[in-house]
């Protein structure tokens, strides 16, 4: 296959950045997408050029590093796929395809394809935990938990906080993924108990972030490699009006 | 005091009051378009007259306009400071988006939708609610009681073509705006729920974002109709 690649190339948050054009003539459809960015950075740096910085880790869609807008849509245009999931084969011989980065406020872009997602982590680390000493594992069904309510809490967990959400939203909002991790622990009995700090202290640290509001377009959960639903979405706001009608923080 | 004003300025708190307005505005679109229904009676628009004499001088509607008129402005200046702050969050366009792959055309432009109804509204206003309150209206008797009659303020601006034909338009962008906001704005208050969502989704595709909205077309185009003795 012969693809032309308009990628993003940018030396660090404060340089201005630009799409440069590449040319790729042996592209395989069985590589992936980030193996057709192996073969490109290989040839750059044969040719003594700087390669695309692109963050990437397990490379079977598990660990939420790889982070590209592809063909304007997050991860590309598959559903329930990350850009490691992504091969070549679903394009065409001769295509031309942008690759940019997640953008974001709360996102800056650190080089290249790269974006900073800490923002991500300071949202969790305001209240995405259980405080308790877990102590030594505890014996299966100790704890009797409805199926269906396991399996939401499971699909909330699914989130492996690539970003897409935020991506894809036209308003870069976060609320898919803070009510991701606001569901999965809510639901379940360990996580109950603190619901109501957990849902006030996260969305707090989400709107300081500076990430936008939901308008309820759905982009985020169609573009999700989880596929996560909105109905965490919907749970968040209710999380959070109870938590703020109920919760003993005045101030 | 400060949690309140705390939860409201939050990014989920004002699509709280986004929401109550918006559902508000809703609810308030029904009575309307019952009340106006009496536009097509073929009484020279005495039922018309008594309605709106009704509407003015009833103590229970009057305190609810002001909550109208409140909810109006609040929705438009919340819309505004949302669009500003949403605007905020990706200072760095996408050379290439493609939005249509993910979602409707009507969720992502609800602020476009939204002045196109505020316009509206202000137009729509001018026209009949000025009037009726400052304007000079001609009066109209019925068993020896004088009413404001605002039909021949309706039939006089209704037979204009182009005027008719802007509240047609307008009408069309109040369905794409409350297909997506009518049914978004109990997502915004957390209602969720596998019973009641598709009730609710289909209230605003269907009612809302349609019935509604013909029916206020109707009357705009019934009167022309009407007034050029075409029916």
């Amino acid at each position: 296959m012969k693809i032309t690649l308009k990628v993003w190339r940018q030396k660090n948050n404060n340089t201005p950045g630009k799409l440069v054009e590449y040319q790729l003539d042996n592209v395989s459809e069985d590589m992936s997408f980030l193996e057709m960015f192996d073969v490109l950075n290989d040839s750059l740096t044969r040719k003594g050029e700087e390669p695309v910085a692109f963050d990437h880790d397990c490379r079977e869609g598990i660990c939420g590093m790889c982070s590209m807008y592809i063909n304007g849509r997050a991860h590309g245009p598959q559903t329930g796929a990350t850009t490691c999931q992504l091969h070549m084969r679903s394009f065409s011989d001769g295509d031309t395809i942008v690759v940019e980065p997640w953008r974001a406020r709360a996102f800056p872009v650190i080089k290249d394809l790269m974006v900073d997602r800490a923002a991500f982590d300071r949202v969790i680390q305001a209240g995405g935990y259980v405080s308790v000493n877990t102590g030594s594992a505890r014996d299966a069904n100790e704890i009797l938990i409805p199926r269906t309510i396991a399996d939401e809490a499971m699909d909330a967990a699914a989130c492996i906080g690539c970003g897409a959400c935020v991506a894809a939203c036209k308003n870069a909002s976060a609320m898919l993924f803070v009510s991701a991790k606001v569901s999965q622990l809510a639901i379940l009995p360990q996580g109950k108990a603190e619901h109501v700090e957990r849902a006030e202290r996260m969305v707090a640290q989400m709107d300081a972030e500076g990430f936008g509001a939901c308008s309820f377009t759905g982009a985020c959960s169609v573009e999700c490699p989880k596929s996560i639903s909105l109905d965490h979405i919907a749970r968040l706001n209710r999380e959070y009006l109870g938590a703020k009608l109920t919760s003993d923080n005045v101030q | 005091m400060v949690w309140i004003t705390q939860a409201l300025s939050s990014s989920l708190g004002r699509k709280v009051i986004m929401s109550l307005t918006g559902l508000f505005l809703s609810s308030f679109l029904i009575v309307h378009m019952a009340g106006n229904l009496q536009l097509f009676k073929a009484d020279g628009g005495r039922a018309f007259n008594e309605y709106t004499y009704f509407m003015t001088h009833n103590p229970l509607i009057i305190t609810v306009s002001y909550l109208l008129y409140t909810s109006i402005l609040v929705h438009a200046l919340m819309a505004f400071i949302l669009t500003r702050h949403n605007r905020d969050s990706r200072p760095v366009q996408y050379a290439y988006s493609k939005p249509e792959a993910n979602s409707d055309w009507s969720s992502r432009n609800m602020g476009i939708l939204g002045t196109i109804v505020l316009l509206f509204i202000i137009i729509h206003m001018r026209t009949f609610w000025y009037e009726m309150h400052f304007g000079s209206v001609p009066m109209a008797e019925y068993d020896g009681k004088q009413y404001k009659d605002l039909y021949a303020v309706v039939k006089e601006a209704f037979s204009q073509w182009w005027y008719v034909l802007l509240y047609v338009l307008c009408m069309g962008a109040l369905g794409y705006h409350l297909a997506h906001g009518f049914q978004s704005g109990f997502q915004s208050l957390g209602v969720r729920h596998k019973k009641y969502t598709p009730v609710i989704e289909l209230v605003g595709r269907y009612f809302f974002a349609i019935i509604i909205p013909l029916a206020f077309a109707a009357m705009p185009v019934y009167v022309f109709l009407q007034v050029h003795g075409i029916i």
